[in-house]
């Protein structure tokens, strides 16, 4: 208690200017928390999230298909819990690894308080409530099978496991939109959450190949690719997304053959690809800015290829070092993706609109936009996190924990 | 005394034997050059044919002459005079001025903004230190559009007008604009007010202008705020106490010692900072504020020229960057420590 109240003094009240300081800012604190309070407890109405939830999540995606996103929901499901137990059976070899370190039964009990909390406060039947508790039991089930008997397996068979991602990946891609049998939703009618991360993951995993290649290019010693990488970064990032979306709309049309262009959600895709390419290129040059010379030469005279040493030497160092960046490029791509509702695409935002267009609606923005903003910070937040907990796994200067 | 040769030479090693032409480190990366370089002007090649098919197809060959035309549509708020019997290149021009109008008042806010922010992360006081981190991480991780809609439909738009109106010292908040006291007719200081229940002041900003401004520098301030902070974490800790035991206070250590130091390191990045704002002015057409992308989106709407309209906006988003580019490096060139 004395220390508490000691620390209280010296953080808060060390000088007399200080402690009016804090007595102002707690003054204001208190009542910008008490207003918000009152709105959100007496006077916003809550009913817009609920009643549109369904639209939020997965736009007009038709009902009698919605199994197949459940479906491929679980599926994610399962795999996070394995490979999350996977990670904590094979702990990095020069450390010890504990199965159930305490930050990850705190975040167990997290995700376990949101997927009870969340749909029970938006109203949703018992039936789909029922449905979020067993994806909680899945999670955790995967998580505690994964790390109880993952550490047998062995590196082959982790190698294997890891292709679960991919698969996983296409999979999706085909339950999302249709094919091998099942019927075809065309992306016209993808909406909400579905389609803010379906753009976001698209573009993410397609702009990092891209990224690499436009980053070694501009560090070749050829000058034309040198040239031509610098003039592709340079112009994109130049232009504002913005501008770059709207030549998808409007003029991708005439650059191809007649036919051939993409559907409007595509085409937005593969703007937010390239565009995405080009920021992802300079934070890797960055990184292969930190790599010394020395590397490289020392792989070329071990007798290496070129792209042999790149693969092996100079990459895995360069990537490593640039990793905080690219996160941070990933993260301003998914906030990006609301430009989608700029060109007429009801993304997150774009359903925001349309759902505030409703007359029974009307004038609850606020309600409506704080709980985007919840949203995208928790996606922001988990993505900031998840990246500093894989660069303490990739510090080879880590300290080693005691044995 | 000239040294004597070895008497007797080893005989020389025979040459290697000379690669074949494909791993020749002389011609492989012509090659490679060459291969990449067709590939890509094929491909341009591919869609300039294209482009030119389909917009002789759609009769809309590239021509500047619909610039001269009448526009057609009026621009809500104009610094310089427009009107809707006036060009297209007029209604572009006032979109750039009011663009450019946006980025110069977001610039100098966000740098106060995030000066103060990021001074305030090194204060001894816990709590202001912790609300600078808050505001940091809170303003990074939701996006700018979402932010703007918010400000725009949530806090603007809810002002009451009339004498309902917020009113502060100076400044009356009312949802028909933003009304600020300054020098009115004959140089008098005028203050805002109310004339038949309408509002009346020197300077009037709209709601929309508003909105785009206060957006702009909450979100740019953030972020420039992450690079004072680590700009001033960068000048060493020696400074600090040898201003203080100098008897320096907190704040005029920051100011004489501390600031002048870590704008070399500051300088650079924001740098960066300005060009994303500039950028990210394009989203005013969320809130209604007629800036260049809006008007722009608006003549193709109306003449369907899209080559022409996004050459238009790529060359001036691309100028704009330039400039404040060269501007930063004229700053950041007088800013670095000359060391001798």
């Amino acid at each position: 208690m004395q220390v508490l109240l000691r620390r209280l003094r010296s953080e808060l009240f060390a000088t007399p200017a200080d402690g009016a300081l804090s007595v102002a800012l707690i003054t204001l604190l208190s009542l910008g928390a008490f207003g918000f309070l009152r709105w959100a407890l007496t006077q916003a109405q809550w009913a817009v999230v609920k009643v549109n939830s369904t639209l939020f999540a997965v736009g007009r995606y038709p009902i009698e298909q919605q199994w197949r996103l459940w479906l491929l929901t679980a599926l994610l499901v399962a795999a996070s819990g394995a490979t999350w137990g996977l990670l904590r059976a094979h702990p990095r070899p020069d450390r010890t690894g504990v199965l159930w370190p305490s930050n990850d039964r705190l975040a167990l009990a997290l995700l376990a308080l949101i997927a009870l909390a969340v749909p029970f406060a938006l109203g949703l039947s018992l039936a789909i409530q029922s449905r979020w508790w067993g994806l909680l039991l899945l999670l955790a089930l995967c998580r505690w099978l994964a790390g109880r008997y993952g550490a047998n397996l062995s590196p082959t068979g982790r190698r294997l496991a890891a292709l679960v991602w991919p698969l996983l990946y296409l999979g999706g891609m085909v339950l999302i939109s249709g094919g091998l049998g099942l019927v075809g939703v065309p992306p016209s009618e993808w909406g909400g959450l579905l389609l803010t991360l379906l753009a976001s993951s698209f573009a993410i995993l397609l702009c990092f190949p891209i990224g690499v290649l436009l980053a070694l290019g501009r560090r070749s010693e050829l000058p034309l690719l040198r040239w031509g990488s610098v003039l592709y970064i340079e112009f994109i990032r130049g232009a504002p997304l913005i501008t770059l979306l709207f030549l998808g709309q409007n003029i991708l049309g005439f650059l191809l053959p007649g036919g051939l262009a993409p559907e409007r959600v595509w085409r937005a895709a593969w703007v937010l690809t390239f565009f995405a390419a080009a920021y992802l290129a300079e934070a890797v040059r960055s990184g292969l800015a930190a790599v010394p010379r020395g590397q490289l030469e020392a792989a070329r005279s071990l007798g290496l290829s070129y792209p042999k040493a790149l693969q092996h030497v100079v990459l895995p160092q360069a990537l490593r070092v640039a990793l905080p960046a690219m996160v941070g490029q990933f993260i301003s791509l998914l906030q990006d993706t609301t430009l989608l509702s700029l060109i007429g695409l009801l993304e997150l935002l774009g359903t925001a609109r349309t759902v505030m267009a409703n007359p029974a609606f009307l004038g609850r923005n606020g309600e409506v936009y704080l709980t985007l903003a919840v949203l995208f910070w928790g996606c922001c937040a988990a993505l900031g996190l998840g990246s500093r907990a894989l660069e303490r796994r990739l510090d080879p200067h880590a300290v080693p924990s005691a044995t | 005394m000239a040294p004597v040769p070895p008497a007797d030479p080893a005989p020389r090693p025979a040459p290697p034997p000379s690669p074949p032409w494909w791993r020749d480190r002389r011609i492989v990366p012509w090659v490679v050059q060459a291969v990449v370089g067709l590939l890509v002007l094929l491909l341009i090649a591919f869609l300039l044919g294209n482009l030119v098919r389909n917009l002789t197809a759609a009769g809309l060959l590239l021509s500047w002459r619909w610039l001269q035309q009448p526009a057609g549509f009026d621009i809500s708020e104009s610094v310089i005079p427009f009107n809707a019997q006036l060009p297209y290149w007029r209604a572009l021009a006032a979109g750039l001025v009011n663009t450019i109008r946006a980025v110069l008042v977001g610039l100098v806010g966000a740098t106060l903004l995030g000066t103060l922010v990021g001074m305030a992360s090194f204060s001894h006081n816990g709590l202001l230190r912790r609300l600078a981190r808050v505001y940091v991480e809170v303003v990074r991780n939701i996006p700018l559009l979402l932010q703007l809609v918010f400000w725009y439909f949530v806090v603007f738009l809810s002002f009451p007008n009339g004498v309902a109106a917020i009113q502060l010292p100076g400044v009356v908040l009312a949802k028909s604009g933003l009304y600020i006291a300054g020098f009115g007719e004959g140089l008098r200081w005028m203050g805002p007010t109310l004339v038949n229940g309408v509002w009346q002041a020197p300077v009037r900003l709209s709601v929309e202008f508003g909105a785009l401004l206060t957006g702009l520098i909450v979100y740019s301030g953030a972020f420039i705020a992450e690079v004072v902070r680590g700009g001033i974490a960068a000048v060493p800790k020696g400074q600090w106490e040898a201003a203080s035991s100098l008897g320096l206070s907190w704040f005029a250590t920051l100011r004489r010692i501390v600031l002048p130091q870590s704008l070399r390191v500051i300088v650079p990045g924001l740098n960066t900072q300005y060009i994303s704002l500039a950028k990210n002015s394009s989203l005013a057409v969320a809130v209604g504020y007629t800036d260049l992308y809006s008007v722009a989106e608006t003549t193709l709407n109306q003449t369907g020229r899209a080559v022409e309209v996004i050459l238009v906006l790529l060359a001036a988003y691309l100028t704009l960057d330039l400039l404040i580019s060269a501007l930063m490096n004229g700053l950041n060139h007088l800013v670095q420590i000359r060391e001798r």
